[in-house]
């Protein structure tokens, strides 16, 4: 065959793609390959597939596309940890004439995809993983309000990742740094596959993350069940809802910024080229203007989860509800204006520094009032350190160093000399892994009874607590060190000897991360291995003292959520319905209207990936073919009007009937 | 000139932070005055800080122990949830902080931007008068540093020489990607970037050897992109400028065009002569012979030039564009591929792969400082 048909048929795939000479990644492939066929192998064998099909894939319920999204974050979470253990040990070793074992082009993929991963798979399925399970649930609705595009929004996340993941062994990723900085990533300085790998999973990904934030913005305008004013939302609602205003209004620069970036790469135009009108510094402000929301998109969530927990585990209203609200409010404002202070040092001049530097520090105050909200919510409780609490108090003490050192990085002078330091890694680990990632794992204690009618193991839950919290100062104190010694970001070989005992002391530290990583799936395998412990098992569907709506019901919940919508007279609409002893509803259920399971997100995401993959391999004849499938597919959908079914009454009374004899069996605890 | 005082090390107990472990913090320690007060500020910022970050640590600790659900004793208010007296003090102490931290930032901001000159030597010590700056010309290649003395004659790559106590103006840019030019011990950091200029002012007030760096990832060569700086007394520098005066080589535009193209570990290299402008022709992308000069719109204007420059179209053209046979193969390249020479033109395969195990030993170079 000419070499023309060639590269027309396969692009610019050819053997030499596939990393064959690459021991790490060979051996990388080889586990995949074996763990991935024994899940295949076990899945076929115990004949799971249409039971995952029909009950999970095409679910379009809530909860269990929440449930996904948490898997996802989790699988996605060991593989960003795989590429931090491989920097961790670079770093610790290639010093001197010792080069470490990852050559220049591994190793800065290693900590473009870490950033990448981390955020955007790892980060985001995690905060919209809980807010897909738990706001339904906490103001009284049956599912989101568009349940097909759920599904559809979790299918395409999962495609990125996946387009993330192909790059590891067909090809290559980026080798920019997470944010792909024009005009290294032009054709001009990156012609290979991996800035398209990037583009393309981000652009899929980024539908998805854009779609969500619309549902679950409709679901908290429309969907409150009566007599829950916007003033009487859970705090974890009214962070939810701050956090998809800020995706509605930041995913689209993204969106449109790699856009842009693309058509350089395809179509040849100058946006952020070196000539041609273009202008780099285009792309940094661009990309800031998405990034920084994306961090406050990120916190947001986790500030209500820490808002639900330490109320509900100090048995006590949460102080000063109201300004707590005001508080998200001002902060999601000020996420728009602060951009520029990621790059302080590209020489904007002092009046537009100092503005963006204040606007920053601005942001401390309504984060200082939270802080200080939770604390006097302890103040005068009975506080429980049940493992959400203990993640809770971790959080308080940890992210107020982080946030310490972000407003000294909001100084412009102070940020010339820590800039693109370690020290700038360091905050960042800080108020992420402090902020973010310990807010999801209080959540995920605290939301799995209600997911699955069991608890989390406490013990293998305090061993991953005590080290997440300890490997986490261990790995990142070094690096505050060593910003002020003025060690700079993404270096993959030192001269100076004298560094190596902190970046040692730093991958220990990552060592005991990875000890609390594998604890955390110990403690699930533990938990579901003993769910019907009289330790574990909770029949009450308030296993901690609960105080809002998603209490109220049976744990799992049923597919619909609430028999009857309740009618909301109190922020803490649970614990008022406890403390008035209202009745729970056992007769006189009628048929509930229900969305139905639906195939075709399933299907329009695998066309967006095969599109995504054809159009990085210049495989344009698959990626026209992907595109009008796409097109196709989408048509097809809206002419599919079997969309919808009801659950007989009689089904419902049976189920709820079950759980009146579950009640009656297992006295409800005293409401703490 | 509004300054503020620097910090009083001995009197705080902050100053642990700079003792901490006895390792040479140069952030914190620096050499020159600039970076002296950032440090400072570094200083006074975290301080201010404290006043309210230690009292919200100490009283999570107490809260959370004192009302632990096992101590009857302690006072449980179920449903006290608000306070306006407290929600004051809660909203307003950061609010005074800020406030101070605000106005710290603002002529602080002023004081120490890099393109205004500095108001003096060190604390104490006022510019001599009729001292004219040293102007050093900075490019950041692919993957080393260029540095220009205009008023000597003469350039250097890799290797930054300095006069103590003297004002140094930079005038930096990039020949292809984003860099940042930065001398912890001197002052803080500045991006350089291609077809545009930017400046930093800074002084190094004591003779010393002391790292640089590029502290922005700009791709494979990127973590040996480092010079070492040398700060050396007036005689010490004039003697070095004879050294490299009396040394061979000129640094004409066809050895910069050479000189530009990728390579990586380059040790420090000397000009004994540099083509006049040549900075500048760099500045507006424009030393191959024959290419026309980017001329920024609106130049000549008062203030900073925009950054739109009008400069022809170069480079890779997009892949929909590509007839089949030039679409080249995406290969994976993690394993070192042995030597390979960069080319000055954009987007070409043998810039991809230039990670190597050896040190090259580069025409006309002198004894790596590094070595």
């Amino acid at each position: 065959m000419s070499d023309t048909l060639i590269k027309t048929i396969f692009g610019r795939l050819s053997w030499e793609s596939f990393p064959i000479h690459e021991p790490i990644l060979v051996g990388t492939f080889a586990v995949v390959a074996i763990g991935g066929g024994a899940v295949l192998a076990a899945l076929t064998y115990f004949k799971l597939w249409g039971y995952l099909w029909k009950e999970w894939f095409t679910s379009v319920d809530h909860k269990k596309i929440g449930i996904m999204y948490m898997v996802l974050g989790i699988v996605m979470l060991l593989r960003g940890f795989a590429d931090a253990l491989m920097m961790r040990a670079q770093q610790s070793m290639a010093f001197g004439a010792n080069e470490g074992f990852l050559p220049a082009h591994h190793y800065d993929q290693v900590f473009t995809a870490h950033g990448v991963i981390m955020i955007f798979f790892v980060a985001m399925p995690f905060v919209t993983g809980l807010m897909n399970y738990v706001v339904p649930l906490q103001i009284g609705a049956r599912d989101v309000s568009f349940p097909f595009l759920n599904n559809f929004s979790f299918w395409m996340t999962t495609a990125g990742a996946m387009i993330v993941m192909a790059s590891l062994f067909v090809g290559e990723f980026a080798r920019t740094g997470w944010l792909a900085m024009a005009p290294l990533s032009g054709l001009d300085y990156s012609p290979d596959v991996g800035v398209d790998y990037y583009v393309w999973a981000l652009q899929v990904a980024g539908v998805g993350t854009l779609l969500s934030g619309v549902n679950l913005i409709a679901t908290i305008v429309k969907m409150r069940a009566p007599g829950m004013t916007l003033m009487k939302m859970p705090v974890f609602t009214w962070t939810a809802l701050a956090t998809n205003i800020l995706i509605v209004a930041a995913f689209p620069v993204l969106t449109a910024v790699l856009a842009m970036l693309s058509l350089d790469r395809y179509v040849g135009t100058h946006f952020f080229t070196n000539t041609g009108g273009g202008n780099p510094m285009m792309y940094v402000n661009m990309i800031w203007i998405w990034g920084h929301p994306e961090v406050y998109i990120l916190i947001l969530p986790a500030f209500g989860v820490f808002s639900e927990v330490t109320s509900t585990f100090s048995s006590k209203r949460l102080f000063g509800y109201t300004s707590m609200v005001y508080a998200i409010l001002v902060i999601t404002i000020l996420a728009y204006l602060v951009w520029l202070h990621h790059f302080f040092t590209m020489g904007s001049g002092a009046s537009v520094n100092s503005f963006f530097g204040i606007t920053t520090m601005i942001i401390s105050i309504p984060t200082g009032a939270k802080i200080f909200n939770w604390l006097f919510t302890m103040y005068r409780g009975r506080v429980r350190f049940e493992l959400p609490m203990m993640w809770t108090v971790a959080f308080m003490l940890t992210f107020v160093i982080g946030g310490m050192t972000g407003v000294l990085l909001a100084v412009p002078p102070a940020d010339f000399v820590l800039h693109n330091s370690l020290f700038l890694v360091a905050h960042f680990h800080n108020v992420i892994i402090g902020g973010v990632l310990f807010g999801m794992f209080a959540g995920i204690n605290y939301w799995w009874p209600k997911a699955f009618g069991f608890k989390l193991d406490p013990f293998w839950g305090k061993i991953s607590f005590w080290s997440w919290v300890i490997g986490f100062w261990v790995a990142f104190t070094p690096l505050y060190i060593l910003g002020l010694m003025g060690v700079t970001r993404r270096l993959r070989h030192f001269d100076d000897p004298s560094l190596q005992i902190w970046f040692v002391v730093a991958a220990v530290g990552a060592v005991i991360v990875a000890i609390g990583i594998a604890a955390f799936l110990m403690q699930i395998f533990v938990s579901i291995r003993d769910r019907n412990s009289d330790r574990l098992r909770d029949f009450t569907g308030d296993p901690w003292g609960g105080r809002t709506l998603e209490w109220a019901t049976s744990s799992p919940p049923p597919a619909y959520n609430f028999a009857f919508t309740p009618v909301i007279h109190d922020l803490d609409a649970w614990y008022d319905m406890k403390n008035r002893k209202a009745d729970r509803p056992t007769s006189g259920f009628r048929d509930i209207h229900m969305p139905r399971n639906t195939g075709a997100g399933v299907v329009l995401a695998g066309l967006s990936m095969v599109f995504a993959l054809a159009m990085i391999w210049y495989i344009w004849w698959l990626a026209g073919l992907a595109f009008v499938g796409l097109l196709g597919a989408a048509i097809v959908h809206t002419f599919n009007y079997d969309r919808d079914y009801h659950i007989p009454a009689e089904e419902v009374t049976a189920v709820e009937d079950q759980r009146t004899a579950a009640l009656a069996a297992h006295p409800q605890l005293a409401g703490a | 000139m509004a300054r503020f005082p620097s910090f009083p090390v001995r009197l705080a107990p902050l100053a642990g932070l700079s003792l901490l472990g006895g390792c040479n913090m140069v952030v914190m320690n620096p050499a020159g005055d600039v970076a002296r007060q950032q440090a400072d500020l570094v200083l006074w910022s975290t301080a201010l800080m404290l006043l309210i970050i230690v009292p919200v640590m100490v009283l999570t600790v107490v809260f959370a122990w004192k009302y632990r659900a096992t101590n009857k004793e302690a006072d449980y208010r179920p449903d006290w949830d608000h306070s306006t007296g407290l929600e004051l003090v809660i909203w307003s102490a950061p609010l005074l902080i800020i406030v101070a931290l605000g106005a710290l930032t603002w002529v602080a901001t002023h004081t120490l931007d890099p393109y205004r000159p500095i108001g003096r030597l060190a604390a104490g010590r006022p510019l001599p008068a009729g001292q004219a700056p040293l102007e050093v010309q900075v490019v950041a290649l692919d993957w080393k540093w260029l540095f220009i003395y205009p008023e000597q004659g003469i350039a250097t790559v890799n290797e930054l020489v300095l006069p103590v106590d003297r004002q140094v103006r930079f005038r930096l840019t990039s020949s292809s990607v984003m860099n940042t030019f930065y001398v912890p011990a001197m002052a803080g950091m500045i991006y350089t970037m291609p077809g545009m200029e930017t400046k930093l002012h800074a002084v190094l007030n004591r003779a010393g050897r002391f790292d640089g760096m590029s502290a922005n990832y700009s791709g494979a060569g990127f973590s040996e992109m480092r010079f070492p700086t040398l700060a050396m007394d007036d005689t010490g520098f004039d003697r070095w400028v004879a050294t490299v005066k009396g040394g061979q080589g000129a640094l004409s535009q066809a050895r910069y065009l050479q000189l530009e193209k990728p390579s990586e570990k380059v040790p420090a290299m000397r000009f004994a002569a540099v083509q006049q402008g040549l900075f500048d022709r760099i500045v507006k992308m424009c030393v191959r012979p024959g290419e026309p000069c980017v001329t920024m719109h609106g130049e000549g204007h008062h203030g900073m030039q925009p950054p739109v420059n009008n400069r022809p179209a170069e480079g890779s053209e997009g892949a929909l564009m590509k007839a089949p046979e030039e679409k080249g193969t995406s290969p994976h390249l993690t394993a070192p591929r042995g030597p390979a020479s960069g080319s000055g033109k954009p987007g070409d395969q043998t810039n991809r792969n230039m990670t190597r195990l050896e040190r090259p030993a580069l025409p006309g170079a002198i004894q790596s400082a590094r070595s």
